[in-house]
């Protein structure tokens, strides 16, 4: 610091001393306005900034704002209930509880201590996480179990996971054990393919939403509209004030046709067995029961996470998400014939005192049809070719009728068409013809394939509920209603067809002589009602394998039986499809039994249903013994 | 000497502009702090800024020569003060940038900043080589400013510290600069910027990048940049009014009412409010620069320049920030943001100029 002495020195010269001359400020002009150009240009960035946030995109920020300053909590609005046309409670909502993430405040490190404490996959729960897409908040799990919740109450107070939220849920309780499981269908969450299907327009990521059964057709009516709970919360996310609370609307309920007691007694006959059993009220197409078998219990589906049971499900042989009675596809065999017996009237190439003799076969086209009957029905006539189901009998009326005559009065009946019943995924099934076999084949039609075709085998197949609305109709006098699941629709009257009475007559009276007389099906007689029926016993394969083939086989025949009663002016009609059920007497008690159950109810005065809508109970119905019982083995 | 100097002499518009701002500051302190722990920050603001006011009258009486002439000690005292303060002084929020005295806590970083300013003109005004300074001025000057930069950056205060740099530079610009000169160290700073990345603090590196960033990270370093911006933008272009400021008055905003103050501001009052302070601060700068040009020597105009950069710098880096262009860096915004040590420092500054202006018709 030897430079203090002379710096002290030069400090009094610029105290006291006139400037030196080259200390003219001036010649710094230029760079100073080098720096008022640059001060313009930082207030200008500046501004620029402030443009930008406040006035080009004000509602970016705005919505962020209120992002961070209101906690929404959604208010889950229950799903519509589903109910017996008793008002009966089918489908009922359980309150539970349910978690939520808050995608703002997720911590991927906190995702592995989540999942194990909820039993959830880690990379399921990531999974979730990440296919949501910009929901602000995602449900992960649902039906919390006692532990799980008090295990995320602890932890979501402590800040510790922060992006936790409990919410009340609800969740949907179907009945047990798969009961009436394929009518009411079940929920699940919106898949990516329905997201973007212009029906689902209003529905969003995470929606849960109807995927089969009447949950599916009447989605939109079951599904209320979620609300929102709004709080002013500050940055530590401590409560300051309510906001509007928009309250949940829960979704309407809906009222079906069908009635518990006809249900339940259709799914004990047809426990442990394929197949399926459909009512309905011929007079307007109500649905009164449907059973499809064998079946699976729609409560496992009702969780958001669990893939592996819906796997297993999908994967059984025996279809348990195949809903029969709509999507089966089979021959229908011998109950066939009435529309073979009132085409051949209308067509005249029969009449009630046509003569054929039956030997147990007949030869058309160079091949030998064989009757089932196999020492034959010797010289045989309408009224007891319908009751006995004489094949000889209807191979000639096929052959004289040709194949496109039986193509127009099986489609009057709604053979090949769907019955448009307000059920997903309805199958269409088939009614050959020669047009048909051109656009399938691109092949003409051969006489031969007609004898066939006239006993409801070759290329008919039909699902249940399209076999019981040929005939119901043909009981109702040639009248077919659509058939409907929901209680207070209007029937909706597909075709009727102008038969002579007379030729309906001579059917419905074979039918009723399937039952009354000498028929296959007179187990299904019932005292007091007259019942009509047609037994059927479809081919499943080739009749030489098939000879030694055991009940339930594979292999077996399938067993049918369609009835409605009073035979006089029908108010139910019944169809039952034993899948390998061998012969159709296996399926008629089936039938019976549904009906019966009718019959009594009616009898009672339908005294012992409460009006109120009382939760459904499952063993209370079960405790009505229907009277064939037990499993055919 | 009070002869040639009269009350009508000193810069009003300079005083009146200040003043606005300080309004505009207390008004927002007290907007920003209602019903919170800092709630009575507003009069104490008050009282700072009403101090600063007679600081800067009598920075404003004391011939800037004459401490011109003492800058050597005043500079040996700031080094001291500074190496106290590392010694004694109040760790804050992990930074020791505080020391009491008399009952104040002040930050001695903020008062430095008048003493690098003198240094810097003394030492141009001294040079022989007028119109440019040589690489050996330039290291010597640098050496002078960079030390107690270096301490203040120890404390660790990078904000403060960096805003000696615009001192420094405009001064040394103001002196007189050789093109090949601002090249080369243009090209050295370029090269040694990321160098001088692996030097910073994790925090600081954290800043950076959430500066870059900001939505990697929305719950950590990049939350005051984001919460700012959304701050900034609720505003829209009227503004929300006191009630209606969510940002500001849910805490989602950092200390609303230092070194964001001006989220605050902009959040209450819109873009209209922002334009109207700005407008504000760029008369203020420019007064500066006036009372620059017509200094009547070099000496005060060094002084005059020196504060304009300062006072550029710290609008630039805090504004910048409250927008999301510049890196957070902690600086407060001079004459709003609470705070008695800024104040003061800005007010003797200011104090600095108007003596430079009250001296102007001598010679």
């Amino acid at each position: 610091m030897g430079l203090l002495k002379s710096e002290h020195r030069r400090d009094e010269r610029i105290a006291s001393q006139r400037l030196p001359r080259d200390d003219d400020p001036k010649e710094a002009a230029g760079k100073i306005a080098i720096f008022q150009y640059l001060t313009v240009l930082v207030f200008v960035f500046l501004v620029s900034g402030f443009w930008q946030l406040q006035v080009k995109n004000p509602e970016y920020y705005s919505e962020a704002a209120e992002r961070n300053r209101i906690k929404s909590t959604p208010l889950l609005a229950p799903r519509g209930k589903i109910l017996d046309r008793d008002g009966r409670v089918i489908v009922d909502n359980k309150a539970s509880y349910s978690l939520l993430l808050n995608r703002d405040e997720i911590k991927w490190e906190h995702l592995p201590a989540i999942a194990s404490a909820l039993q959830l996959d880690y990379s399921e729960l990531a999974g979730v996480i990440r296919r949501s897409g910009a929901r602000p908040q995602i449900i992960v799990k649902d039906q919390l179990t006692r532990d799980e919740i008090a295990w995320i109450e602890s932890h979501q107070d402590t800040s510790a996971y922060p992006e936790m939220q409990l919410i009340r849920s609800w969740r949907r309780q179907y009945p047990q054990d798969g009961f009436a499981a394929h009518v009411v269908g079940y929920v699940g969450e919106i898949g990516e393919a329905e997201l973007d299907a212009p029906q689902f327009i209003d529905y969003h990521q995470g929606d849960i939403i109807g995927k089969d059964g009447l949950e599916r057709q009447y989605d939109k009516t079951l599904r209320g509209v979620d609300g929102q709970q709004r709080v002013l919360v500050d940055n530590l996310g401590r409560e300051r004030q309510m906001e509007a609370t928009q309250e949940a609307i829960p979704g309407k309920d809906l009222k079906t046709t069908l009635d518990l007691d006809l249900q339940a007694v259709g799914e004990l006959a047809m426990a442990g067995k394929r197949g399926s059993v459909v009512a309905v009220d011929p007079r307007n197409g109500a649905v009164l029961a449907m059973v499809s078998s064998p079946s699976y219990d729609p409560n496992k589906f009702t969780g958001r996470i669990s893939r592996k049971d819906w796997s297993q499900m999908a994967n059984d042989p025996g279809k348990p998400l195949l809903n029969r009675a709509i999507q089966a596809q089979l021959a229908p065999g011998s109950t066939f014939k009435p529309i073979m017996a009132i085409a051949g009237l209308e067509a005249d190439v029969v009449d009630d005192q046509t003569t054929f003799h039956c030997a147990g076969g007949a030869s058309f086209y160079g091949h030998y049809f064989a009757c089932h009957l196999k020492h034959g029905h010797g010289d045989i006539q309408l009224h007891r070719a319908i009751a006995q189901s004489c094949d000889v009998y209807f191979y000639n009326v096929g052959n004289r009728l040709g194949i496109d005559r039986i193509a127009h009065y099986a489609d009057l009946a709604g053979i090949g068409r769907k019955t448009g019943i307000d059920l997903p995924n309805e199958t269409q099934g088939t009614m050959p013809s020669t047009k048909w076999k051109l656009r399938i084949a691109r092949q003409k039609w051969y006489a031969g394939e007609t004898i066939s075709v006239a006993i409801g085998q070759g290329a008919v197949t039909v699902s249940p509920m399209q076999i019981l609305l040929e005939l119901s109709g043909l009981g109702a006098g040639g009248k077919w209603y659509k058939p409907h699941l929901v209680k207070d629709e209007a029937p909706v009257l597909l075709r009727q067809a102008h038969f002579n009475p007379e030729n309906l007559q001579q059917v419905v009276s074979g039918m009723y002589g399937v039952v009354n007389e000498w028929g296959t099906g007179h187990a299904a007689q019932l005292p007091n009602v007259k019942v009509a029926g047609k037994t059927g016993t479809a081919q499943v394969a080739a009749t030489e394998k098939t000879k030694g083939a055991k009940l339930h086989s594979e292999l077996a025949n399938n067993a049918w039986f369609v009835a409605f009663a009073p035979v006089e002016n029908p108010e139910i009609a019944v169809v039952a499809l034993f899948e390998n059920g061998v012969e159709s007497y296996n399926a008629v008690p089936i039938v019976r039994d549904v009906l019966k159950a009718y019959f009594d109810k009616k009898a009672r005065g339908d005294s012992r249903i409460t009006r109120n809508a009382q939760p459904f109970q499952a063993p209370q119905l079960f405790a009505w013994v229907p009277v064939s019982g037990g499993v055919l083995r | 000497m009070p002869g040639y100097r009269s009350i009508r002499d000193l810069d009003w518009t300079l005083l009146i502009v200040t003043l606005a701002l300080c309004a505009l500051g207390v008004l927002q302190i007290y907007s920003a702090t209602l019903s919170t722990k800092w709630q009575d920050a507003w009069w104490k603001q008050i009282v700072w800024v009403v101090s600063g006011l007679a600081m800067m009258w009598m920075a404003s009486n004391v011939d800037y020569h004459v401490l011109l002439g003492r800058v050597t000690y005043l500079y040996l005292a700031s080094v001291a003060l500074l190496i106290t303060t590392a010694v004694a002084g109040n760790k804050v929020f992990g930074s020791t940038r505080w020391i009491r005295v008399a009952g104040f806590t002040l930050q001695t970083s903020e008062f430095v900043k008048i003493v690098l300013i003198l240094l810097v003109a003394r030492y141009l005004t001294d040079l022989k080589t007028a119109g440019s300074v040589s690489w050996k001025d330039l290291a010597k000057l640098g050496g002078l400013v960079g030390l107690p930069m270096l301490l203040v950056m120890k404390q660790p205060d990078l904000g403060t510290s960096l805003t000696y740099i615009p001192i420094f530079v405009a001064s040394v610009f103001m002196a007189g600069l050789r093109w090949k000169y601002v090249a080369v160290i243009a090209t050295v700073l370029v090269v040694s910027l990321p160098i001088g990345y692996h030097f910073l603090k994790p925090y600081q590196k954290d800043r950076l990048v959430s500066f870059v960033y900001p939505d990697r990270d929305p719950k950590g370093t990049g939350f005051q940049v984001i919460q700012s911006r959304i701050a900034v933008g609720n505003g829209g272009m009227w503004g929300r009014g006191t009630k209606e400021s969510s940002q500001t008055h849910l805490g989602f905003l950092p200390v609303p009412h230092t070194d964001f103050i001006f989220s605050s501001f902009a959040e209450e009052h819109g873009f209209v409010g922002v334009v109207i302070a700005l407008v504000l601060y760029f008369l203020l700068i420019m007064q500066v620069v006036q009372n620059a040009q017509t200094a009547t020597d070099k000496a005060g105009l060094y002084i005059c320049m020196g504060v304009a950069a300062l006072l550029l710098f710290h609008v630039l880096v805090n504004v910048g920030m409250v927008v999301g262009k510049m890196p957070i860096t902690g600086i407060p915004l001079p004459l709003m943001s609470s705070g008695g040590s800024s104040t003061w420092s800005i007010f003797l500054l200011l104090g600095l100029v108007n003596g430079v202006r009250l001296r102007r018709f001598v010679n």
